[in-house]
């Protein structure tokens, strides 16, 4: 609780760091590097938690894919594999 | 639950340190930013009040690219949102400050006899024209689509009205005169992918719909120069269709004689066939689906976010905006009473067919408890708003008729 109360006060201090973009903090887990390694160079990682925790399995691959087929995003076969597993174990549905 | 502005800020900013720690965020800090409650909760947990450089606090859905919703106390209920409080849509990161010294708007396209390129002081010195319009995203209340679907989870700010004031498109286009075969006309503006292979944001429009008078090439909103976050120093202006089409930093205009096959058309803001009252964009069409088009008819009451309270046993006044693609508003209802009756709101000023319509309602006496309040509105066409969500993949047009619960203490 004592750590709960110290990042409160934290931010209510913290008004000047509006306009600033604030660092997305995702849920520690398997993969994690990966996807703030890739996924984080295009956009900022509070699409994730945005589109969650609603996305199934099939659908969380399938944004994987649209990422590195349409979008283009340079990402290794191995590195999508890790991403893939990440999102379904920690934002899926 | 009134909260000062200076309060909001701190409880999003608490939100925002909530979500970045693991921590799931108190009820209370959601309830500052009046987020829906029909959103996902991990939206919820990551939307929070920040400004952008020039801007007010907006709701941000999204960092990079940015994407920061209106709070509907601040779409304007006069009918105009102010250019500081107006919704900013991105969808790719390399966003460029341009300068209005060097910008320039190259004219052409095979569909065109000539090229052209203009720079501000040209397109300011052709004959200028005005339009007050309502700039809407396709996807504005994808977030409160049951099931959800995946893009950016807009509540019910990814819109505004402003008075718009620029070159019409089709005098820039005679610069360079039409050939009979074109058939698009190509939009595309400085901001561009990170990485080379993503497609950029490009979209076409029919030649018809960018001869019509009313789409521009705008340099001006409201009086002033268009924030670097709408589009500086000038946007497509396409009154009566989604904010797809409104590209901003506007660099190209292309007269093409094909239609154009980039993946912001033909894989992108697509809605399907059939569903929807809406133009069909017939040269991008395909056997299942074609192009989002104009709005559908829709309206919101602005004055109280859902679980607003209000005294017991006397009226509440309400508010609100009201909108199409462009027939006009003929009227808005409102029920207080679950939907069993419905009576007329007062429509306040016309700013144009293609404006929001401000309306405002005094209910009955409300006793004390819970009261289910809803608005609908219909066009000039008898086109009205729907009581079931159309369900589409992409998640756009949602006007099902909003209700919100009043609650009289």
């Amino acid at each position: 609780m004592r750590t709960l109360l110290a990042v409160l006060a934290a931010a209510l201090l913290a008004t000047a760091a509006l306009a600033e973009e604030q660092e997305i903090k995702l849920k520690a887990g398997p993969g994690l590097d990966k996807v703030e390694g890739n996924c984080n160079s295009c956009h900022s990682l509070d699409y994730i938690q945005m589109n969650s925790p609603f996305l199934n399995a099939a659908q969380w691959e399938a944004a994987v894919k649209k990422m590195i087929g349409p979008f283009g995003a340079p990402i290794s076969e191995d590195d999508a594999k890790a991403i893939t597993e990440y999102l379904k174990a920690n934002y899926g549905s | 639950m009134t909260m000062t502005r200076r309060g909001m800020l701190k409880a999003a900013g608490a939100g925002a340190a909530f979500a970045g720690s693991g921590f799931a965020i108190p009820k209370a800090l959601a309830d500052a930013l009046k987020l829906p409650a029909a959103l996902s909760e991990g939206t919820r947990a990551e939307a929070v009040l920040d400004a952008l450089p020039g801007k007010k606090p907006l709701i941000k859905l999204s960092y990079r690219p940015p994407n920061y919703e209106t709070p509907i106390e601040l779409l304007g209920g006069n009918g105009i949102t102010s250019n500081d409080a107006f919704f900013v849509r991105y969808h790719l990161s390399d966003i460029p400050e341009v300068d209005a010294k060097t910008w320039k708007l190259k004219v052409g396209g095979d569909g065109a006899n000539g090229t052209a390129e203009l720079n501000l002081a040209d397109l300011k010195r052709m004959p200028a024209a005005e339009v007050t319009a309502v700039c809407q995203c396709s996807g504005n209340r994808r977030g409160l689509f049951a099931p959800h679907v995946a893009g950016v989870e807009w509540g019910y700010g990814a819109m505004g009205c402003a008075r718009w004031r620029g070159a019409r498109l089709k005098d820039v286009l005679a610069k360079v005169g039409l050939k009979k075969e074109a058939i698009e006309i190509v939009l595309d503006g400085a901001d561009g992918p990170i990485v080379q292979k993503t497609p950029d944001f490009v979209k076409s429009i029919p030649v018809a719909k960018a001869l019509d008078e009313n789409a521009l090439v705008a340099y001006e909103m409201n009086g002033a120069p268009l924030p670097h976050f709408n589009g500086f120093p000038a946007r497509i202006i396409l009154p009566g269709w989604t904010g797809t089409y409104w590209v901003k930093h506007v660099t190209s205009i292309n007269a093409v004689t094909k239609p154009f096959d980039g993946f912001w058309m033909k894989s992108a803001y697509r809605i399907p066939l059939n569903k929807f009252p809406t133009e069909v964009f017939a040269s991008q069409s395909s056997d299942v689906n074609t192009p989002i088009t104009g709005m559908v008819v829709n309206s919101l009451i602005t004055s109280h976010p859902d679980g607003a309270t209000v005294k017991a046993g006397s009226a509440a006044t309400l508010s609100g905006l009201a909108w199409d693609a462009g027939d006009g508003i003929a009227k808005v209802e409102l029920s207080s009473d679950g939907g069993a009756s419905w009576k007329p709101a007062t429509l306040g000023p016309d700013l144009g067919r293609f404006a929001f319509r401000p309306f405002s309602f005094t209910t009955p006496p409300l006793a004390a408890g819970p009261h289910k309040v809803s608005v609908r509105a219909e066009n000039k066409k008898g086109q009205k708003q729907v009581t079931e969500l159309i369900l589409n993949p992409a998640g756009y047009h949602h006007n099902v008729v909003q209700t919100l619960i009043l609650v009289a203490a």
